[in-house]
Formats: C-alpha cells, structure tokens, sequence
C-alpha cells in the first residue's frame, strides 16, 4: 500500500522538496548573475562586435546606394562595362558622397582589395561637379580607371554586405584574374610567415621555460618546507614584479651600452667594437619572454611536484633501477600533468604577447599581436586587424579547450 | 636535500652540478631585477654601471632620477591614474566576483561549468584581441578615452582572479556553520557578516589583490581604449621606453619592484592566515 510523505504543512514531500530546490538554484543564478551581465557587457559584447567587423562591409554599399543595386544586374564575365545607367547613378551617389564626405573612406576600403582605388574615389569625389551626360565618357575623363572591366568587378564583388576578404588576406590569400581564389605573390605573402613565427617562437619560449623550470621546480619540491619557502620567493618576486619593469631591466641589461656587453667586453671575450646585438632581434624577445614566463610553468610543475612521494623514487632504487632510470621511468611520468598544465599556460600567454615584443622585438621579433596593433593604430585597417584576432582567438581557445580537458578550469591555482 | 653516506662519488658531482645548474636559474629570475636598483641612482643618463659606481664613489651616485619622478606632472599624473582606475576597477570585480563565487560554489547552481568558463575568459583571450574588441565597441558607444571605460575593462579583465580565488576559498568551506548561526537565531544577514565574510576574507583579499595588479600593470588595454589623460604608470614606461628612455623609467622601476615586495608579503600573511583559520596547519 503506497502512501504519498507529506510534510506538517500538508504539502507532499516531493512537491516541497522540488520547490525548496527550485529556490536554492535561483539563489544561485540570481548570485551570478549581476557578474555574467557585466562581463557580457564589458567583455564579451566587445569581442563578438569584433568578430562581426571580421566579415562586416555595409560602407560601399551604404555610401554607394544608388549604383550598387543596379550593379547586380551587371554580369561581370561579359567583358563589358556597366551600362549608361550604372555610369549615371554612379554620378549622383559621387555628388552625394561628395556633400557627406564618405567617398575616401569607400575609396581606402577598396584600396585593400587593390592599390590605387583610394587615388581614384578621391579624384572623382573632388570632381564630382563637373560630371555630366553621357556619364561613362564623363567618368572615364577624370580617370580612365572607371574604363577597366576588372576594377569594376572588384567595386562589384566588395559592395556585398559581408566579406570574407579580411580573413583572405589575413592568410595571404587573394583574388585572381577571374575572380578565383588564390595565393598572393611571395613578396606579399607576410601573414602566414607571421603566424608561423608566433607559433614557431612560443614553442621555443615554452621548450625553454619548461627546460629552466623543471630541475627548479624539482630542487623546491624535495627541500624542507622552510628552505623552500625562501627559495620560492626567487620564482614569486618576478611574477609578481609588473612585467614592463621586467622589459626594462632587459633593455638596461642587454642593450650595446648595456650591463651584459660591458661585462663581457671587460672580460675580454668580445672587442668593445663588435658588442653584440642582443636586444630589438628574435633573441632579445625570447630571453625577456622566457624570463617573464618562467613562473608560470614552475608554479604548476611545483605543485604537482609536492604531491609525488619520495618513497617512489626510493622504492625504484631498492628494486634496483638506477638513479636515472628511476627518474625517467617513475618520476617524469608522474609529473606529466604540471608539465602539460604550465606547458600550455605560457603557451597560450606567448602566442597573444605584445608589450615585450613590441619593446624588445625590433624587425626580427614582432609577433602576430604587433601586426594586430599596428593595423589598429596605424593602418586602421580594423577589418584586417579582426580578421587576424579572430584567428589568434580560435588558436587561444582551441588551446583552452585542451587546458581544461588536461587540468580542469576549476583545477586552476593562483600563487 | 642532504646526500646519504652511501652516494657514490659520481652521484656526488652530479649533485653539486645539479645544485649549481639551480643557481644559476634562480640567478636568472632574480639578477635582472636587482641589477636595475643601483642603475637607478647613476649620476649620468647610461644603462650600465659607471667607473664611479663600481669604485663605490658617492659622485657616482645621485637621487636626480627619483626627484625628477616626483616632480615630473607626466609621472605624477600617471601615479594619480593608475591608483584612481586601479581602486575602482578592484572595488567592482572585488565585489561581483566575491558574490558570485558564493553563487559558483552553491551544490545547486546549474551549468556550473559552462558559466565558469565564460566568466573566466577575460583571463584567457589574449590581452590584444580584449584591447581590440574593447577599442572597437567602446569607441562606438562613447567610452574610449574616458576612465570610466578604462576602469570598466579593468574591472572585466580582474574578476576571474577574484572569482577563482574566492571559489576555492569556499572549497574547505563548512556549510554546516550557516546552518548552525541560523539554528542559533542569526539572520542570513547577519550569518553573511558574522560567519562568512570573516572566513572567506583572505580569499576575498587576496582576489581583490590580483585585481588591482591586473588593473595597476595593465598596459595593452589602456593604450588603446585609454587616451593621454587616463595615462597610468605602465602607460607612461611604455611610451616612455618606445620614445626616449632615461633612467627616470629605472628610478619607477625600482619604487615598483618595492611595492611588488609588499604585494608578495601582503599574500604570503593572508596565505597563513587562511590556512590557520581553516585549521590547517603549515607542515
């Protein structure tokens, strides 16, 4: 015979638990909650905007209103240009961008796709006054650019809405003769080059980390908690140290004029006229880089270290293995997780570096974050510049994922 | 690590080789930090050490460096933005983070996970696709080149060391305490103050701690969302050293590694705290 609990109230039990649970989880989405709204707004909503850029192109067609409707009736592998009528709304939308003065800016946006269109837009823009029937003629006139078939298929292609030519050109690709994909010329081929570099130099600077970090970490590990606690102030200081004095001290210390060439021209091992250039190069970048990071992977290997009980080591010794084989064979695989969590960590932390790279890096040293910047604050070319973030962001992310999968995100310590 | 009596002779070598090797990495974090406090004093406007200086002459040495800091309106501005950002960046992330660390670590909170990461993400992205986003979307809405924005973007980029830290904070934390203040009479206002907060504070503190070093070492965000006026002391080093260096950037430098020297005790006292109140005993 079932009889349904009830609680003193009257309620059913299972009724009344399943609200008093309902509230516990409210509580703690409503805790949450004024935290995840804030990053959504400070954080996120940024970089999703920034993603959008990435394939966003409205301008041509926004300034270009007129023309860019009738110019999808135009069919490109015709080999003709235009018609009259293309030509003639082109006049009006010229005359209006000329009032609203977003002609150059239509004209650097073209640009990207093909040197020379910038020139053009603000030529015509400037003259749009003198334009008049029969509008091709007239057009072609001012500049006999507005004659080419092929920067007409350009305009054409570029005045969609959204664009994957930002992403094109940020892995050196670019569009051929008719209109296909392909590689650029090798002497504008830099991206992929660059990727490369950042991949090629942050392995690098982890392979060394990890290769500077593991006896120390080890050394910390096996001391008494006393001496260690001392010794480990010598990995804490830098980390905690702000990471442009670190940059500084490696230009004081580095540099010609620098504490390091003086010491080994009085050493004599070098003549005081052939100091060696060790800052604004690839070595520079990777010894700041390397010291900067440094922490970050003994941290994680340290504290899978203390953890490993000396009676490992101790018990493959009396079953005779030998020192080595001993390390080897059972205590690096015990260490695996400290390894794979810092090895990932400065990874990740060097693949997006700018600041010391951008001090110390010189020509030879810049890292895809660099051209990021540069594209913001130079070229403004923010289009290229999310293009190639949102790239840097995948990699990041992808990394991430492995991170969590290999330590847990709730796994992660600070200090 | 002291050796057994039974160590052969090569393990012997290999120890003090393996010791030396150790030295040698300690002397690499550690050296470049301190060779730059003396440079700070040089009389003259070189990065080396001068014959002066290494024949310990006082005309070698001078405070001119740290006199034009203190003097100078750039750094002296610079000092009065990174405080002003960095306190109210820490007081926001500080506070949404402790809160909603105590939301995480609730046994019924949904989607655990998935909300930890995306909270957690501004420690993830890389600083220059934060900046660019940040630069992109706050110049559309009005906040580029404003403290506001800078102490909003801080403020995001601080949370997850608050969140993370205050999370495990309440890992060891026992719920049977708010059960026990409740059965005792205390109001769940009350219990906050009395019985958690007093718990979870080294947690909180030394969250809030990595915050405003986030917020007060913070570069990348600050060049491109921030403007001359919001200038913060890693601003001014940093066009500092693109532009002209002086020795002025060692003198910040030195009075930097300082105050990262109290940040580091200020962390190692919380640490033992929390672990004695916790009732764990340092071994």
């Amino acid at each position: 015979m079932s009889q349904t609990l009830v609680t003193v109230d009257g309620v059913p039990l299972k009724v009344s638990l399943a609200r008093a649970q309902r509230r516990g989880k409210l509580k703690a989405i409503g805790l949450v909650v004024p935290l995840f709204l804030f990053i959504l707004v400070t954080f996120f909503v940024p970089i999703l905007d920034m993603l959008f850029r990435s394939v966003e192109n409205q301008l041509v067609g926004e300034v270009m209103h007129r023309t860019v409707p009738l110019l999808n009736n135009w069919d490109e592998q015709s080999g003709e240009l235009p018609s009259e009528e293309v030509f003639a709304a082109l006049a009006e939308d010229f005359i209006e961008a000329n009032e609203t003065k977003l002609g150059g800016r239509v004209g650097r946006r073209l640009n990207y796709e093909k040197p020379g269109f910038s020139g053009l837009f603000r030529k015509t823009t400037r003259k749009a006054g003198s334009l008049e029937a029969p509008y091709q003629q007239s057009f072609i006139d001012i500049n006999q650019k507005w004659g080419d078939v092929e920067n007409w298929k350009i305009f054409k292609r570029e005045s969609a809405p959204y664009t994957i030519s930002y992403y094109l050109a940020a892995v050196d690709l670019g569009y051929g003769e008719t209109g296909e994909i392909v590689r650029n010329k090798d002497d504008r081929r830099i991206y992929l080059k660059l990727f490369w570099r950042t991949v090629w130099m942050s392995s690098l600077i982890t392979v060394i980390c990890l290769f500077l970090a593991y006896p120390i970490a080890y050394l910390l590990s096996a001391l008494p908690t006393r001496k260690s606690n001392l010794l480990i102030i010598l990995v804490l200081l830098p980390f905690w140290t702000s990471l442009l004095v670190r940059t500084t001290a490696w230009i004081a210390l580095l540099q010609q004029e620098g504490v390091i060439n003086d010491l080994i021209v009085w050493l004599g091992f070098v003549a005081d006229d052939n100091r060696l250039s060790m800052i604004h190069n690839r070595t520079g970048t990777i010894i700041a880089m390397v010291h900067i990071l440094l922490p970050f992977m003994v941290l994680p290997l340290y504290s899978v270290m203390k953890t490993i009980p000396p009676s490992y080591m101790k018990a493959a010794k009396s079953l005779g293995a030998t020192p080595f084989t001993a390390f080897v064979r059972i205590y690096m695989p015990n260490t695996v997780a400290g390894i794979g969590a810092g090895a990932i960590l400065v990874f990740i932390l060097s693949i997006g570096y700018y600041i010391t790279p951008a001090l110390v890096g010189g020509q030879s040293g810049t890292l895809i974050s660099n051209f990021i910047a540069f594209h913001m604050s130079s070229s403004l070319n923010w289009g290229l510049a999310a293009a190639l973030g949102a790239i840097l962001l995948a990699i990041v992310l992808i990394l991430y994922f492995l991170y969590d999968r290999i330590v847990g995100i709730d796994n992660m310590k600070l200090g | 690590m002291a050796l057994p009596a039974y160590t052969t002779p090569l393990e012997r070598i290999w120890h003090y080789t393996y010791l030396f090797i150790c030295g040698l990495i300690f002397f690499f974090l550690i050296a470049p930090i301190v060779v730059i406090m003396p440079l700070s004093f040089n009389a003259v406007p070189f990065f080396t050490f001068t014959e002066e200086m290494l024949r310990l002459d006082p005309a070698g040495y001078s405070l001119k460096w740290y006199e034009d800091f203190f003097t100078s309106l750039n750094w002296q501005g610079a000092v009065n933005n990174s405080f002003i950002i960095a306190i109210f960046a820490t007081l926001i992330s500080t506070t949404l983070g402790t809160i909603a660390a105590l939301g995480l670590s609730r046994a019924d909170m949904p989607y655990k996970s998935v909300i930890m990461g995306i909270l957690i993400s501004p420690m993830i992205v890389p600083l220059i696709i934060s900046a660019a986003g940040m630069y992109f979307f706050y110049t559309k809405i009005g906040l580029s080149s404003t403290h506001l924005g800078v102490i909003l973007a801080h403020a995001a980029l601080g949370t997850p060391f608050v969140v993370i830290t205050v999370t495990a904070t309440l890992v060891g934390f026992d719920h049977s305490l708010i059960r026990a203040a409740a059965t005792l009479g205390a109001s769940p206002v009350t219990t906050f103050f009395k019985i958690i907060v007093p718990l979870i504070l080294p947690g909180v503190i030394s969250g809030g701690l990595f915050a405003f070093i986030t917020s007060f070492d913070e570069v990348v965000v600050v060049l491109f969302v921030g403007s001359y006026k919001q200038r913060t002391i890693p601003w001014q080093m940093f066009s500092g050293i693109r532009e002209q260096i002086s020795p002025t950037i060692l003198a910040v430098a030195t009075l930097l590694v300082i105050v990262s020297i109290l940040l580091l005790c200020t962390m190692e006292l919380l640490r033992r705290r929390g672990e004695r109140l916790r009732g764990i005993t340092p071994h």
